[in-house]
């Protein structure tokens, strides 16, 4: 007799665990990959999955099993053309194994890598793993937000899916006792009376009343048991109140020079800074807007299209960003409402007598309102006036400014993953 | 008139072939199975189902972790499809189906895994010796809940590192003398309760050394060696007088032990027991054709599929990798079916006993009584080395070509044969390793030996990597030898020796 089940329909997932476990235990391969894989990528495809490539002999599992030499007898098929006693030059790489040695036979091709596949969800894991924003969250209520369910109390009416048993019932007991209170007490007193004629003689007087009392007594108990065990009165129910939750939401600054002295490389290395960036900031906020800025001797506010692939000359003059950098965030982004953080690439070149001012206008403006500034100069050559004006300022706000050299794509996960270390909370 | 016509298959239309083809089975052929339990699922399951080396329940560690991760890339990009079936030696025997395949399919698979294999499951020596088909899944169970509890009372890394150690001793994990006794998963769980407590004071008193209190110990001559006789079985060793474990350790020893003597019998009989499943859906669905239940178009496939099951490379094609077992298993009973009925002269003198006798019995004995080693040793004709065109190379190490021993000819059957045969001995191909000496009344050094057979060096990389797993288990120093002719060749040791100069 055989049962035929179809088992089609449990779950799918029973290796989740152990693959989770096998992602753990790789992990420092699978983050050299990745870091691999962000400087390769082209920033349009940075958020997809990655295929993961491990030597092999990395994670074998150990056996004892016999290594090449000894004497050795193996039996083949396909014999055409050999004779007994013929010798043939040993093939390279000695004896390929016969059954039973090592594992090779199970495993087919490509045995000296390990791949397979991670998705985008891991791939960023990995990415941004161990890093977190610095400073603190600021959430705010917001309208046509998210809102939680939360228990709110006990009401008289609902859908009889969220009855309290509990509370009902006890809701009903309260009522029974209430209603009949007056009539047991006259009950009580009643068979008192009740007690005392049946101590004394009888007497045809007595015995009247005696028949009158049990009259009494039956007609209010019955009068207590009209009233009903459960009404609908008694009925409470769960409430649950929709209750706003409040998000936290970010704007980011993305401030580019796109003078002349920026040349493709550059702006391809900030545009890459950038990227790795809003992949972050989007991991850590249920909501965030961008703002793009590019600047030469005037700055402008552009769409991510023209900010990222449209061409500019010009002199520089860095402090125009910052100003409108500000301007923005008084017109559009209360300070109370929204985490900010500013980003900043640059070659370094700026107007001579501008670099004072772009130092004070940080200080003194921006920091104050910012969760994060951070600076990244992307040039091979030696610093110029405004990267000592930053440095100034990085000695004095640490926490909040943040500056770093690239000088070409590989340094810029690992700059990121410095700029953006978790710090110890002080 | 046939039972189906067209290639989709249902779940009524499955029971209707699993009754013909039971009915064939049982009734024509008097095979003995357990009840089959014939579950349909989904390729993403088969996949789960290979990665946990084909049991329905398993404890949690990454190595199956990266077993799936690798089924599942090279399933997605195509590199391989998935196997048709998966059986499971369990009493009843759970047969699995991938829901992709059509009915011919089905068909075959259930006649070769849910009667062929599943007979074999029930009446080879081995597997009746050393498994308990009625408990294994109990036994999973259990298993898997220990080793979860044990992971939430001394986290997932504690667990972890006695796992990846008792896997790397897994192939000396087994008994291949003595019988164990059966397990049930009750009986189990109170035993290792019972175990847990009072282990610990064993091996306390066992390592009890007190020199000073015991003066009558110390004027004894040398104690006699510990232990008494070679052990093979390093798991047992380990888990009984390891000085330092704790019980659930030696509880975790004590599962992989367990699961390592299950796998043992599959692992001597893939030949046969593969073979024999072949012979039997090729024979059952043969019948299904000759009583005019099935279409030509339904046989037509089921002789493709068949033919690329049992198809053997020669060593020379570019995918050749060894023996496939299903041709060999399959041709070799073939073969004994044929001498059976139509011996020839050459049969008579090889197989005096089999030849012209009742085909069917012969074909159960040989099932019954052999593993791969004993079979092919007993039953390769003369005609199957010829139709393979075995030959035999002798490989050895001193001299800088290598030798063909034997071909199929008269001077060659035997000693292709015995070649043959020894390739499937697990005793020769797995490295003979014993325990020898555990050094208790002095530094705790475990000593083992590596017996040489023919000249044949352990490889030195792995042997280490699973010396510092036996150092993990058992904590002090382990010392591992390799002797041939009574010489120690080559020494480890877990700590590396540190040179004094």
């Amino acid at each position: 007799m055989s049962y035929i089940i179809d088992r089609r329909l449990n779950d799918k997932r029973k290796s989740t665990v152990n693959r989770q476990r096998f992602l753990r235990r790789y992990r420092s391969h699978i983050r050299d990959a990745v870091n691999d894989a962000v400087s390769r990528r082209s920033i349009k495809d940075m958020e997809q999955g990655e295929r993961i490539s491990i030597p092999r002999k990395d994670l074998s599992e150990p056996i004892f099993h016999h290594g090449p030499g000894g004497q050795r007898s193996i039996v083949h098929p396909g014999n055409q053309e050999f004779h007994q006693g013929d010798r043939i030059r040993r093939p390279d790489g000695g004896g390929e194994g016969g059954p039973g040695e090592g594992q090779a036979s199970d495993q087919g091709e490509g045995n000296d890598e390990f791949a397979f596949e991670i998705d985008k969800q891991e791939f960023l894991n990995f990415l941004f793993e161990d890093l977190e924003l610095p400073n603190l969250l600021k959430r705010h209520l917001e309208g046509a937000q998210i809102f939680q369910h939360r228990h709110g109390g006990i009401v008289s009416q609902g859908m009889p899916a969220k009855i309290n048993i509990v509370r009902s019932m006890r809701q009903a007991s309260m009522r029974r006792r209430a209603l009949t209170a007056a009539t047991r007490k006259k009950i009580r007193t009643l068979k008192a009376e009740r007690d005392a004629l049946l101590e004394q003689d009888q007497s045809p007087q007595r015995q009247a009343r005696l028949h009158e009392l049990d009259e009494q007594i039956a007609r209010l108990e019955r009068r207590v048991e009209r009233i009903p065990f459960l009404d609908t009165v008694d009925l409470r129910y769960n409430h649950h109140v929709k209750v706003p939750v409040p998000v936290s939401r970010a704007v980011m600054f993305c401030i580019m020079d796109v003078s002349g002295s920026m040349n493709q490389d550059m702006k391809d290395l900030a545009k890459r800074f950038f990227l790795l960036l809003y992949l972050f900031l989007e991991r850590n906020y249920e909501h965030i807007e961008v703002v793009f800025i590019r600047h030469h001797t005037s700055a402008k506010e552009v769409n991510e299209e023209e900010f990222f692939y449209s061409r500019e000359t010009g002199g520089t003059i860095v402090s125009s960003a910052l100003k409108l950098t500000r301007d923005i965030i008084e017109e559009r982004y209360p300070v109370d409402e929204w985490n900010l953080y500013a980003a900043q690439a640059s070659d370094g070149d700026n107007w001579n007598d501008d670099s004072p001012a772009c130092a004070k206008l940080i200080e003194d403006e921006l920091l104050p309102k910012l969760q994060y500034f951070s600076y990244v100069e992307v040039m091979p050559r030696a610093h110029q006036a405004l990267w000592d004006h930053y440095q100034n300022i990085m000695q004095r706000h640490p926490s909040a400014f943040s500056m770093a050299q690239i000088d070409e794509p590989g340094e810029i996960y690992p700059v990121f993953r410095e700029l953006f270390k978790k710090r110890m909370e002080t | 008139m046939f039972l189906s016509e067209g290639s989709d298959w249902d779940f009524e239309l499955l029971a209707r072939y699993d009754e013909a083809i039971a009915d064939l089975a049982h009734n024509k052929y008097g095979l003995d199975t357990y009840p089959n339990q014939i579950e349909v699922i989904s390729s993403e399951q088969m996949m789960d189902a290979y990665s946990s080396v084909g049991m329905p329940v398993g404890y949690n560690h990454w190595s199956f972790g990266k077993q799936f991760v690798e089924v599942e890339g090279r399933y997605r990009r195509g590199h391989m499809g998935l196997a048709y079936e998966i059986v499971i030696n369990s009493d009843p025997c759970i047969a699995y189906l991938m829901e992709e395949n059509n009915i011919t399919m089905q068909a075959l698979v259930i006649a070769h895994a849910s009667y062929g294999h599943n007979s074999f499951f029930k009446n080879n020596y081995l597997f009746k010796t050393w498994t308990d088909a009625s408990s294994i899944i109990d036994y999973l169970v259990f298993a898997r809940n220990y080793i979860a509890d044990c992971e939430q009372r001394h986290g997932v890394k504690a667990v972890e590192e006695t796992l990846d150690s008792c896997h790397a001793l897994m192939n000396y994990g087994v008994d291949r003398y003595k019988r164990p006794s059966p397990i049930s998963a009750v009986e189990e769980k109170r035993r290792q309760r019972e175990r847990e407590a009072s282990l610990q004071k064993q091996i306390s008193e066992l390592w009890r050394t007190f020199p000073q209190l015991q003066p009558a110990v110390q004027l004894r001559e040398e104690p006699p060696n510990f232990p008494a006789e070679p052990q093979e079985n390093l798991l047992y060793f380990l888990e009984k007088n390891a000085p330092l474990l704790a019980p659930w350790q030696r509880e975790i020893i004590r599962i992989v032990r367990k699961m390592a003597q299950y796998f043992y019998p599959q692992r001597q009989t893939k030949v046969m027991n593969e073979g024999w499943a072949c012979l039997w859906h090729y024979t059952l669905l043969n019948d299904l054709y000759d009583q005019g239940k099935v279409t030509d178009g339904f046989m037509l496939e089921f002789l493709q599929n068949h033919s690329q099951v049992i198809y053997q490379p020669p060593f020379t094609a570019p995918f050749y990798s060894g023996m496939n077992p299903y041709a060999l298993g399959f041709n070799m009973f073939q073969d004994i079916r044929r001498i059976c009925e139509n011996p020839d002269d050459e049969d008579r003198e090889w197989f005096p006993d089999i030849a012209g006798s009742d085909w069917l019995s012969t074909v159960k004995f040989a099932m019954e009584s052999f593993k791969d080693e004993s079979f092919i040793q007993q039953f390769l004709s003369p005609r199957l080395i010829r139709y393979f065109k075995f030959f035999q190379i002798a490989d050895d190490d001193r001299n800088d070509y290598v030798e063909v021993g034997a071909i199929h000819n008269e001077q060659g059957y035997r000693k292709v044969r015995d070649a043959l045969a020894e390739q499937y001995n697990l005793s020769i191909q797995e490295p003979n390793i014993q325990v020898v000496n555990a050094n208790v009344h002095g530094d705790r050094t475990l000593t083992l030996r590596h017996q040489r057979n023919s000249g044949r060096p352990l490889d030195e990389n792995s042997a280490r990597e699973v010396l510092r797993h036996l150092h993990r288990l058992w904590k002090f120093e382990v010392r591992l030898e390799s002797v041939e002719h009574g010489s120690v060749l080559n020494e480890f040791s877990m700590p590396p020796p540190t040179v004094i100069s």
